[in-house]
């Protein structure tokens, strides 16, 4: 197979684009599909400050290295999770990255352990407080992530969820009907309200496949390991399918998901209230900690309290 | 040829030569979910692993 825009051999197949390209041609096509990404959505500019959630894995660090390469002023942080062995593997990944490449960029890491916290790593922390390994470890991420660019003072924050992430989770919030969560899953959430950092995924127009197939042309030296705690996890289940319609039918991820926002994107048009609107109709600061919610107390802080005195 | 898959991790062998995607059937794999990777470098699907090559079929699904 030839690359379809030099003579080089392809390196990867990209049947939802009837295309294929060589190393540098696809490092070339990711980094201006992410740039494309970045401004259809309003993301940040140049002079913004970034905060890239790191985990270790293909996506985040593929989306770090792309932002520095992009000459943004990214940073990072990486939650420590305290998950044996599996989270000394992925800090030693993204320590090494930020040695390595990210340095020379004038770029930090800021790491956080959740044990500083909870006096827990999260598998003893979701038991204690009786809830599933991977909804307490989404409410300690997100709260962090939040915490740290706000206190911080970055203008955004920012993910690397994928193609692959945005319409398994559109599948699974249609599935169940979840309207309300259907509003949040944009790859640009507004700063709506104090306290609440902006909140991008650049990398939403990519499928995992392309941005492992990028992380290796590129050397980037990820955790290839799947977190031990997601194994059944509704998500990979989702995915799953998914796959299994895109070879049936190469875009159909991709058609599921833009056409989600190209809907989104007219029914914001034609509504009174904006999400901003909604958000600040709806929260105020946790009793606790201050960080917006929709409750008196934010669930951080309620999973905090629990830990902390079990039998309660 | 060797072959190097993960989740589990494990090491098996095949009968060479082999078309990528011929593999992917033998495997029983979805090949949006996976890349094949030879050395330091990818391999599409209508490329040849001789009977003497190590691969490694490096799965690409994250939790997320």
């Amino acid at each position: 197979m030839k690359c379809r825009k030099c003579p080089q051999r392809a390196v990867l197949g990209m049947p939802r684009h009837n295309t294929a390209f060589c190393g540098p041609c696809l490092t070339e096509f990711i980094r201006t599909q992410v740039q494309k990404a970045i401004k259809a959505q309003a993301m940040f500019s140049p002079d913004d400050r970034i905060l890239v959630a790191v985990s270790g894995g293909k996506d985040s660090l593929t989306l770090w290295e792309i932002l520095l390469k992009l000459g943004y002023r990214a940073d990072a942080l990486y939650v420590d999770l305290g998950i044996t062995g599996y989270s000394e593997r992925s800090h030693e990944k993204v320590e090494r990255f930020a040695r390595d490449v990210a340095k020379s960029c004038g770029s930090k890491l800021i790491v956080h352990t959740v044990e500083e916290d909870a006096g827990a790593g999260i598998k003893e922390l979701a038991t204690l407080v009786k809830r599933p390994t991977c909804s307490t470890c989404g409410t300690i991420k997100r709260y962090q992530f939040n915490r740290v660019a706000w206190e911080n003072k970055y203008d955004v924050m920012s993910t690397g969820h994928n193609l692959d992430d945005e319409a398994a989770r559109l599948l699974g919030n249609v599935l169940q009907w979840q309207e309300e969560y259907l509003q949040k899953q944009s790859p640009t959430l507004p700063a709506s309200v104090e306290g609440f950092a902006k909140k991008v995924k650049p990398l939403y127009r990519m499928t995992e496949r392309e941005i492992a197939a990028y992380a290796v042309v590129n050397r980037i030296d990820y955790l290839v390991e799947e977190c031990p705690m997601a194994k059944g996890a509704k998500m990979l289940v989702y995915k799953d399918v998914l796959n299994r319609l895109e070879m049936e039918s190469p875009g159909t991820k991709h058609r599921f998901y833009y056409g989600f926002l190209e809907k989104q994107k007219n029914a914001a048009a034609s509504s009174n209230h904006s999400m901003t609107d909604i958000d600040q109709s709806t929260l105020l600061p946790c009793e606790t900690c201050g960080q917006p919610t929709t409750a008196g107390t934010c669930s951080f802080c309620r999973m905090m309290t629990r830990a902390k005195n079990p039998t309660r | 040829m060797k072959i190097h898959l993960s989740h589990p991790t494990r090491d098996i062998e095949l009968q060479g030569p082999k078309r990528v995607a011929d593999i992917f059937k033998e495997l029983q794999l979805i090949p949006e979910a996976f890349l094949i990777i030879r050395g330091q470098d990818l391999m599409t699907e209508d490329e040849i692993v001789a009977d003497g090559d190590s691969i490694e079929v490096r799965p690409v699904i994250s939790g997320g």
